[in-house]
């Protein structure tokens, strides 16, 4: 569910503004750049520091610690895209940008941060290897394509976004699976804690076992991760045979 | 003496654009409407409800009062079809949500096997109020029921199955969630305790008449379908002079009465429900203002959509 953030959601921005320029003035274009300039940096930041700490401790165990706080605040701050679809800066549907970017804050804070045990499983660095590589050429490619009127840029686009797309076919994947095997990782701890669950009697007749909401959580992806799956899939189609006529105009 | 021209109109299918049907000699004056029907005659599983045909594969549905000689075609019409999929009248739809809550709470409230504990099966609440809860919330969709078959008059449209199917699983669904709660063995009643209940038992009736009177307002409208040659408003009875406040007092009293029972019940999921169904009618009441300012050149400035002053 927070794998999708992948690039769905964006896919008809890039294909709009790699047609040609219009709807956001110039403000809102510079603010974009700006956006994911800062955005592709801080994933930077994130990835540097993973191979960092893999290098000075020799293993792959633990290394949430050591980019923890960057990963909170660049995951967060991707909240921001949901105003730009709001606003209409960016021509993205609301709620499947909502709904994408709450899901990886969701796994963030409420199953990551939240429980502390699952900090040092393996599958955590699973989702956030593949959110990163993800992240920096997503954004990276929303970049270069805002500039999309300096021509040698649009190479660099191209190929970004040839990447963006070949890429996810494994990183998806990867991500799907390093977000479940975490949330099932969490259940036992949440159950025994009794983490984020109101029980009855209380005056507001109201009751929720977050036990059984991540359950439920882990079993939307059953039908959602096909369909994203897919659908990313076709859109690549689309794009590498948009790729090849431009090439062949050339 | 002029000579009828009679039309000839071909109809393709949107996607395969192959030729379905093609009907010669008809009449200049027919209507979309009446295409429609012959069309039914040569495939009778696609009745005139679920047929959309358009002028582009990829255009606006044309309207079935749309007569042929009115569009941009020649003697010799190409219309393309679409399959609107299996479609219910909306007496049919307005039923179908109402009669679900209405009897899942009850087979809360009774408690039936399998729900709560078992040593709660088929027992009842020791609480007032959580009779008076059921009371009210079974009244109201018996009123709903009442009106849809003998107040309200529907145009002639339809709703595909498929979005009634998603209401219903929205109705009926919350339903079974707050019955849950007020019926449940542990349900912890209003902090005020009677008075509490009493006050918003008088808000729950008075909004219910006030919706109801509403109602039967709307209907003494003469309307042919969705167009009416007046605008509502307040007539003698008391409960229609919101009418001088908002567009959609109606909706108004809709929220109210939900309000009077969230108050009532002092339960989460009801006033969830509640909220919800605010946002969702002003939506439609922000849509129907609109239209009545459109269609209405006199349409008093002062009107609000939903909620007088306010939205």
């Amino acid at each position: 569910m927070s794998a999708p953030a992948m690039g769905t959601s964006k896919t008809a921005h890039t294909d709009s503004s790699h047609k040609k320029k219009k709807g956001p003035g110039t403000l809102a274009i510079a603010y974009l750049v700006i956006y994911n300039v800062v955005m592709t940096a801080g994933w930077l930041v994130i990835a540097v520091g993973l191979v960092r700490a893999y290098l000075a401790r020799g293993s792959y165990h633990g290394l949430y610690y050591s980019i923890e706080k960057p990963l909170k605040f660049f995951q967060t701050g991707a909240l921001l895209e949901i105003l730009h679809c709001a606003v209409g800066i960016v021509p993205s549907s609301v709620v499947l940008t909502g709904f994408q970017v709450m899901s990886r804050v969701f796994l963030t804070w409420a199953v990551t941060h939240s429980v502390r045990e699952v900090q040092s499983e393996d599958s955590v660095l699973l989702f956030v290897v593949a959110w990163t590589v993800t992240e920096i050429i997503r954004y990276s490619f929303y970049t270069f394509s805002l500039l999309n009127h300096l021509p040698y840029l649009i190479k660099w686009a191209s190929f970004l976004n040839i990447h963006r797309y070949t890429f996810f076919i494994v990183l998806y994947p990867m991500g799907v699976a390093g977000e479940l095997l975490t949330i099932y990782a969490a259940l036992p701890y949440v159950q025994k804690t009794g983490l984020y669950s109101i029980t009855l009697p209380n005056k507001y007749n109201f009751s929720f076992d977050y036990h059984s909401f991540l359950i439920l959580v882990m079993v939307s992806y059953i039908p959602l991760f096909p369909q994203l799956y897919f659908h990313m899939m076709r859109q690549r189609k689309k794009v590498l045979g948009h790729m090849e006529e431009y090439s062949k105009v050339e | 003496m002029s000579r009828t021209i009679f039309f000839e109109v071909e109809i393709l299918d949107s996607k395969t654009k192959e030729q379905l049907c093609f009907l010669d000699k008809v009449e200049p004056h027919s209507s979309v409407g009446d295409i429609k029907s012959l069309f039914h005659k040569s495939y009778p599983k696609w009745y005139p409800a679920r047929q959309a045909l358009r002028l582009d594969p990829k255009g606006k549905a044309l309207r079935n009062d749309d007569l042929l000689q009115n569009l941009p075609v020649g003697t010799s019409a190409t219309l393309y079809f679409r399959d609107l999929g299996p479609q219910l009248g909306w007496t049919m739809v307005f039923l179908a949500e109402y009669i679900g809550p209405l009897l899942i709470y009850l087979l809360f409230y009774f408690r039936v096997p399998y729900i709560y504990n078992h040593k709660y099966t088929l027992t009842s609440s020791s609480h007032h109020v959580v009779n008076l809860a059921c009371a009210c919330h079974s009244f109201h969709y018996i009123k709903r029921l009442f009106e849809t078959i003998f107040v309200h008059r529907f145009s002639n449209g339809t709703m595909p199955l498929r979005a009634t199917l998603r209401n219903c699983a929205y109705y009926w669904g919350f339903a079974a969630w707050l019955a849950y709660y007020i019926n449940h063995p542990l349900y912890t009643p209003p902090s005020y305790g009677k008075t509490q209940v009493r006050y918003a038992l008088i808000i729950f009736v008075l909004c219910e008449a006030g919706n109801f009177s509403v109602h039967w307002s709307l209907n003494s409208l003469k309307c042919e379908g969705a167009k009416c040659r007046r605008f509502p408003n307040p007539s003698k009875n008391p409960f229609t002079w919101l009418f001088f406040f908002v567009s959609c007092p109606n909706y108004t009293y809709e929220v109210g009465a939900w309000v009077g029972l969230s108050i009532m019940t002092q339960c989460v999921p009801v006033a969830l429900f509640t909220f919800l169904g605010f946002i969702q009618m002003s939506i439609w009441a922000k849509g129907k203002h609109k239209t009545y300012t459109r269609e209405f050149k006199d349409y008093p400035n002062f009107r609000m959509p939903i909620l007088p002053f306010i939205l």
